[in-house]
């Protein structure tokens, strides 16, 4: 073993409760970070899992129609009306599902025909929102197969795949037929082949899945699409994809982050109230360390006075007392992780929704530790350079001679 | 070791003299005792032999060496190679056992345990007579006990010249006898120099040569003669 962590380990042996104490302090730390992390970090995750469950990372759609005055310019007095807009399909969009395919990012696309429409059965009626898909694409959009909770993940001609709310609203379960009007009077019928429950009211009341062709028909856009949906590889990139393909076809493209920026301004700010509390955690663990190894070097002035005094060179001594700090940091890092996985633990256990997934889930990671270590370890050598410099300073001549 | 015209100031703005131009000269194998009253300056004069600090003026050469040439790293190898030291106050490392006290110069130096630093550490407190105590801590011994370790220790190194400071300062006479006796045996069997600061006029006359320093200059300096 060096000298210098020989010296420093018997060092804090010797300092029996001051490490006691400084090791309870770091652990603490560590712990509320590694905690908050985990809680914060989980309860994001979820919320945009929840958020991203029934929605698709970019939708790409026709521009809306606007009237364009004729005569443009000085005297021209014209007065724009802005016309009502119809369904509109995308031009090409076989063309346009490929390009958006080919673009680096985007893991799955999915051509949807959606438009409004009335949902029957006997008296009840609905007003619901037709979306023609097809079944293998469309599941890679929204995972739907997986959040069935009756009947089959399949859209064949005539069938459709219903939310559970509408479900109950119209009193059908699987195979019962539904009838779809249009509000241009068209109409046909489906059975239904699933019922699914995508963790949100709305979608669940008002979405009708049925086979692209169905809907083409029904909603008379024959062999046209409304929108081509994607998803994409980084989440939180979408947006900055979202407006590079609007680049690059001409057309409307909107993020989900776009759709819901109350929610990323909800999750940026606790974001930054939790680098906050860490912050100052980190802070008052530094003094806590900073403050114990300061008095460490009055109590073993006499001590480094001899050690001077025998030849040991300056940074040595100075080492003996970052290794001090460090090893403070190190073991404090792996006790405040190991508190932290505890207290995560307990607390996921502690609330738990109707379905039994955990009311605040905790994501714990590698990465997350390494963190911690990280910051523990450079903590704990930054809160020692003081105190390694009051060491460095002490003249053992004066120490030596008074004892 | 030879000192030439040291001399040796305090303060800033009241400039006091501690030393006025002290040569001594230091001969291998040679068992000084240096005496004086408090106030003297005599522990001044042991902090600069010692090279814990810096004269005013003069030099200090240690084997020819000028001190003054020297950083305080470039000192501090000096002392870890060539001084020993022995405190009135057994100065040993609470922290460690005696034999980790005695191996601590060699550990300073050389960074990392090995089997040949134990062996000699060992010896050393066969030598001093506590074999037996080797992994006692030093709050486990007496003052005697404690003092002979830091023997031990000053000579780990094999310095040339070991500097003691009332080494028997606070010991009854009788342990203070066989302490005494145990440096000298060092100095016959190793040709070790030793200088040692005492109060006790019985002890110094029992070394082979005195110096004696008040207000700052040496005022006698004369080998002792036995009766």
């Amino acid at each position: 073993m060096p000298f210098e962590l020989f010296v420093a380990l018997r060092f804090l042996r010797e300092g029996r409760a001051q490490t006691a104490l400084i090791f309870a302090g770091v652990s603490v730390g560590v712990a509320v970070i590694v905690f908050l992390s985990a809680l914060i970090d989980g309860l994001q995750a979820s919320l945009v899992e929840r958020t991203l469950g029934s929605q698709p990372h970019i939708v790409v759609r026709a521009p809306e129609e606007a009237a364009r005055p004729l005569a443009d310019g000085p005297g021209a007095l014209v007065q724009v009306v802005r016309p009502a807009q119809r369904l509109r399909t995308v031009e090409g969009w076989l063309r346009v599902q490929a390009e958006l395919e080919r673009t680096p990012g985007v893991v799955a696309v999915s051509p949807v025909v959606s438009g409004a429409g009335f949902a029957s059965r006997g008296n009840a009626s609905r007003s619901v929102a037709v979306r023609g898909v097809e079944a293998e694409r469309f599941q890679r959009i929204i995972d739907v197969p997986s959040k069935l909770v009756a009947g089959a993940w399949r859209l064949q001609g005539g069938e459709a795949v219903i939310g559970q709310e509408l479900a109950e609203d119209l009193g059908v379960s699987v195979g019962d037929r539904v009838r779809l009007t249009t509000a241009e009077g068209r109409a046909d019928s489906f059975r239904v082949a699933g019922i699914f429950d995508l963790g949100n009211r709305d979608v669940n009341e008002r979405w009708v899945l049925v086979p692209l062709r169905s809907a083409q028909t029904l909603l008379d856009v024959v062999g046209g699409v409304t929108s081509l949906e994607a998803r994409v590889q980084d989440v939180f990139g979408a947006e900055a994809l979202a407006g590079e393909l609007r680049g690059r076809t001409g057309l409307v493209a909107e993020s989900w982050m776009a759709l819901n920026a109350q929610l990323l301004t909800a999750l940026r700010s606790q974001s930054s109230s939790r680098y906050m509390i860490q912050f100052f955690v980190i802070v008052a663990v530094a003094l806590g360390i900073a403050s114990v190894l300061v008095v460490s070097v009055v109590q073993k002035s006499r001590e480094i006075g001899i050690l001077k005094a025998m030849g040991t060179p300056t940074r040595k001594l100075m080492r003996v007392f970052l290794l001090q700090g460090a090893v403070v940091g190190g073991v404090g890092s792996v006790l405040g992780s190991l508190l932290g996985v505890v207290l995560a633990g307990f607390f996921e256990g502690l609330a738990r929704n109707p379905d039994g997934s955990p009311t605040f889930p905790v994501q714990l990671d590698a990465t997350l530790f390494l963190t911690a270590a990280g910051v523990a370890l450079l903590t704990g050598v930054l809160a020692a350079v003081a105190p390694a410099r009051r060491a460095a300073k002490l003249d053992p001549a004066v120490v030596i001679r008074n004892g | 070791m030879r000192l030439e015209g040291v001399t040796k100031d305090y303060g800033e703005e009241v400039v006091t003299r501690v030393l006025h131009g002290i040569d001594l000269t230091l001969m291998p194998g040679e068992f000084v005792a240096l005496v004086g009253p408090s106030g003297s300056g005599k522990s001044t004069l042991l902090n600069l032999m010692g090279l814990l600090d810096r004269p005013s003026g003069g030099r200090i050469q240690v084997r020819g060496q000028d001190t003054s040439e020297l950083d305080d790293d470039g000192l501090a190898a000096l002392r870890a190679r060539t001084l020993g030291f022995v405190f009135q106050f057994h100065h040993l490392l609470g922290a460690f056992s005696a034999l980790e006290n005695v191996m601590m110069p060699m550990l300073a130096e050389r960074g990392r345990q090995d089997a040949s630093m134990r062996e000699r550490a060992r010896a050393l407190l066969g030598d001093v007579g506590l074999a037996e105590r080797a992994d006692a801590h030093p709050s486990q011994l007496s003052g005697g006990q404690q003092q002979r370790v830091a023997i031990a220790r000053a000579l780990a190194m094999d310095p040339a010249l070991v500097l003691a400071d009332e080494p028997t300062g606070n010991l009854d006479t009788g342990t203070s006898s066989q302490v005494f006796e145990l440096l000298r045996r060092f100095n016959r069997e190793r040709r070790t120099t030793f200088l040692i600061v005492t109060h006790d006029s019985r002890l110094a006359e029992r070394c082979d040569r005195l110096v004696e320093v008040v207000d700052g200059r040496i005022r006698t300096d004369r080998p002792v003669t036995r009766p």
